[in-house]
Formats: C-alpha cells, sequence, structure tokens
C-alpha cells in the first residue's frame, strides 16, 4: 500500500479510514519511546493541529494531525506498549484511524524520502 | 573535542549527542536495552570527557584537606572516597571521586563540565602548600554490572577478588598498563579502568570481544543517566550547584567538620548543618506513565501551591515507573508534579530507588 507522509514525520494510509503512524526514522531519531497520548474515538482532527503527544526517554514531541478529520479507532496496543512504536513503526506500532475529511499537505514517498536525506 | 574512541563511536553507529563540549555516544542502539544489560550482565562506557588531575607533593594530602570538605588525608594508597569541592559560602562547586595512588600522589575525577573550574580553583587553595596539580590526559573506560568482575578477570592480571569497593590498583589488559579501580556511577558492582590515551581502542576492543559472549553491551550517556538515577546518585547541574550546600542534598555525611584544621567553607557549613533545612532532595514515583522530568514544578496536591522542582526525572527502566529527584521544601503534603499543566500525583519514595542484590 502506498503510503503518504507529513513534514512532521507522520506516514497515513490512502484506504478509508485512513491509518496515521510514525516514520521509522522518526521512531530512530526519538530513542525508546515510553509514554503515547492519542486522540479519542470521536475526536475532530484538524490538519496541522497537534493532536497527541509522545514521549521517549529523552523528549517529549507533539503529534500532529496530518488530515482534516473524525478519529475512528485508536491503537490501544501502543498505550500499553509504547515499545510497539520503535520495533514496528509502520506496523504494530500505528497510532490512530481517522475517517478523512480533507488532506493536509502531504509529500509522497520521494518527497520524503528527499526530506529526510537533507 | 572528542575521545579517543570517538572512531569507535562512529564505527558502531552510536547517536551522538553534545555534552559538555564533547561528542559522546548518547546511545548504540535502544538505551533501555543498554540500561537492562548493566543491570543484567554488564555495560562498557566511554568516560574519556571527565576531568582527571594528578595532584602531587609532600603536603599534598594536606591541601587536600584544605581544599575539600573530606578527610582525605585518612586514605591509605590503594583507597577511593567520594568528595565535595565547595565554596566559602558552603556551595557546592563539583563533586570528585579522590584516589590515593601513593603517600603523596593522588588522583581526582571532575564533571566533565566542571574540569576547567576545578582546576583553578585547586590550583589556588594549594597555593600555601608543597603540592602541584595537573591535568591528565588518559582515557576512562566504565565496565559495570554484575559480570564485570567475571569479564575482567578473564584477561586482566589485577587482584579483583581482594580489590574492596572504592579502591584502585595497577593492573594489565594484553601488556597495556592501567588502573583498575572499584567505583562506578550505576549502582551496579563495576570497575572503572584508567588507561593511557594511545592503548585506549585496544583495550575497549579487548574487553569488547571478551565480554559479549557474557552480555556484555556497549553503553551510552542516556542508560547512563538513568543507572544513577535509579541508584539516587546525584548529578552535577541537577542535584549538585553552588546555591546547594552538601546538606540540602543529603550528602552531609562526606563533610568532616571534625577533621583538624581550617578547610575552605568550615564556617558556612558548620552553620549550615545546624541550621533547619532549606530544602531536602527526595524521591518521588509516580502511578502515571507520563515521565517526570527536570525543571517541572512540585505542588502540594491540594492546594497547587508549589513546593519544589524535579531535579531529575526518568522513565525507569528497572522499575517501569516514572521516577524522579526532586527538592522541596515539604514533605507533609500529598505531591503533585505538574506535567505541562497536568497534575500528576506521586508519591514519596526512600533513595536509592534501585539496590542490587549482593551475593
Amino acid at each position: 500500500m502506498s503510503l503518504s507522509y507529513t513534514a512532521e514525520h507522520e506516514w497515513i494510509t490512502g484506504d478509508e479510514p485512513a491509518t496515521v503512524g510514525i516514520t521509522p526514522y522518526a521512531a530512530e531519531a526519538l530513542g525508546d519511546i515510553v509514554y503515547v497520548e492519542l486522540p479519542e474515538p470521536g475526536t475532530e482532527i484538524t490538519a496541522g493541529d497537534t493532536c497527541g503527544e509522545l514521549e521517549s526517554t529523552k523528549s517529549v514531541s507533539e503529534l500532529y494531525a496530518p488530515v482534516t478529520g473524525v478519529v475512528v479507532a485508536r491503537n490501544e496496543a501502543v498505550i500499553d506498549d509504547p515499545s510497539l512504536i520503535n520495533s514496528d513503526p509502520q506496523g504494530e506500532g500505528w497510532l490512530f484511524r481517522v475517517e478523512v475529511k480533507e488532506a493536509g499537505e502531504l509529500l509522497d514517498e520521494a518527497a520524503y524520502q528527499a526530506l529526510i536525506a537533507s | 573535542m572528542r575521545t579517543a574512541l570517538y572512531e569507535h563511536h562512529l564505527a558502531l553507529g552510536a547517536t551522538l549527542t553534545d555534552y559538555a563540549g564533547w561528542r559522546m555516544p548518547l546511545r548504540y542502539g535502544s538505551e533501555t536495552a543498554e540500561h537492562l544489560a548493566v543491570r543484567a550482565s554488564a555495560g562498557m562506557f566511554d568516560l574519556g570527557h571527565m576531568g582527571q588531575f594528578e595532584f602531587t607533593g609532600w603536603q599534598a594530602a594536606e591541601a587536600l584537606d584544605y581544599a575539600l570538605v573530606g578527610r582525605l588525608s585518612e586514605l591509605k594508597p590503594g583507597q577511593a572516597r567520594y568528595t565535595l569541592i565547595c565554596q566559602a559560602d558552603g556551595g557546592i562547586l563539583d563533586d570528585l571521586i579522590v584516589y590515593r595512588l601513593e603517600e603523596d600522589q593522588f588522583m581526582l575525577v571532575a564533571n566533565a563540565g566542571n574540569t576547567s573550574l576545578v582546576h583553578e580553583v585547586l590550583s589556588v587553595r594549594l597555593a600555601a602548600f608543597d603540592a602541584q596539580v595537573t591535568r591528565i590526559d588518559q582515557s576512562l573506560i566504565a565496565l559495570q554490572g554484575p559480570s564485570a568482575a567475571g569479564i575482567l578477570a578473564l584477561i586482566c592480571d589485577a587482584h579483583l577478588g581482594g580489590l574492596p569497593y572504592y579502591s584502585i590498583t595497577p593492573g594489565m589488559i594484553n601488556d597495556v598498563p592501567l588502573l583498575v579501580a572499584r567505583t562506578g556511577y550505576t549502582g551496579e558492582d563495576g570497575f572503572e579502568l584508567y588507561v593511557p590515551a594511545e592503548h585506549a581502542s585496544a583495550v575497549w576492543w579487548a574487553l569488547s570481544a571478551t565480554g559479549e559472549p557474557h552480555g556484555l553491551r556497549s553503553a551510552g550517556l542516556a542508560c547512563r543517566d538513568t543507572l544513577r538515577l535509579e541508584a539516587g546518585m546525584p548529578l552535577y547541574g541537577h542535584e549538585l550547584d553552588a546555591s546547594t550546600t552538601p546538606y540540602d542534598a543529603g550528602l552531609g555525611r562526606v563533610v568532616r567538620l571534625d577533621k583538624p584544621g581550617d578547610f575552605v567553607g568550615r564556617e558556612a557549613l558548620t552553620a549550615a548543618a545546624e541550621s533547619p533545612r532549606r530544602k531536602r532532595l527526595v524521591g518521588l514515583v509516580s502511578n502515571g506513565r507520563r515521565v517526570l522530568r527536570a525543571g517541572q514544578p512540585v505542588v502540594d496536591a491540594r492546594t497547587r501551591e508549589p513546593v519544589g522542582e524535579v531535579t531529575s526525572g526518568a522513565a525507569s527502566p528497572s522499575l517501569r515507573r516514572p521516577i524522579a529527584m526532586a527538592y522541596v521544601s515539604t514533605v507533609n503534603a500529598p505531591l503533585a508534579v505538574d506535567i505541562r499543566g497536568t497534575l500528576e500525583p506521586v508519591d514519596l519514595s526512600s533513595l536509592p530507588f534501585y539496590r542490587r542484590s549482593k551475593s
């Protein structure tokens, strides 16, 4: 499945509802993630606004909504065990699913790879 | 600045960080895994950034008794001690490990960020004595964890069984002469190896090759911080600074008001020892999941009145809970930590949070 990305290092799937997570690059840069706060199902999120929080051993990072829409599910497993985000950021470490109303500014694979290479 | 082991950290794929002007390894892989390896088997740290000094002269012991708060003259050659260097007003300038190598020869180890200051202050304080202080440019490799002694014994000729905690002895690893100290900053048994810089690589690889089958991992500064925090050990710039006295920090035991002769800070420290405490260093644990971090306010949970501040905090890998050290003005109130506007209730904990089981 093709993924789109944000400049804030999130990935989002193209299906409906879309699944959101953080990229392997972000997971590696953050270090071991120890706490996750995710929007609850039913929450309306707006592209570019903060919608949650990731804490690693060394820092706190905001989670930005990649799109505007309504959250329909969140990954309870990563709330219990945030290390899933480090071990499998694009699989078991997904964060939430969202019914997309409007896409934000998203990057394709090539543009995102260029971003992290720069 | 770079330590003698810098190229190895790059080769090992370390994430580097700037620490007191040095490019140091923060972690090689997962810092949590490195932490747990030190608790379960062993970890190896490059501490080449720390400030090392040789202190010599026939009045070296007397000069140290004057310059520092401890009674270093009572150390026998081969013994080590944790001590503090204070200002005349009792504020802490740094914490130090002092090793007595010979009757008239000591080695001091200071925090990287305080190296120049400690050098200057010592130079001034020893002026009236026949004593000299000189920077030493040698490597320091720490080998820490329950398997450290077993691993070191495989390649080092020093008699480790006869080396008590806080002592030091010469030894050899593959024909490299070094000093083997049974000291550390992790709460585990372990060693700090003082190695000539030109042989640091050889010793690092020898330890690594010998230790890996026994669970030894390279470990970075990130886990060094969580290990020392679990062990309730203070860090300069966090629990210790020039506005804090040893009594505030719960380190009154290292101040030897009973030693003969004057020493810098005696008057102020005598007064501080007898005064009610202005603040006290406590351990905090949270039942929540948000990480407690340095700088967060500690408040009275009922009134939200500030009563102190977190000085160090982390998600404890061993306890699997958020832990912190904090200075507070009261312990007679339910406490909470203000985490970006949300109050997280915390319980007081005795220090250390983690104590190794002694076999």
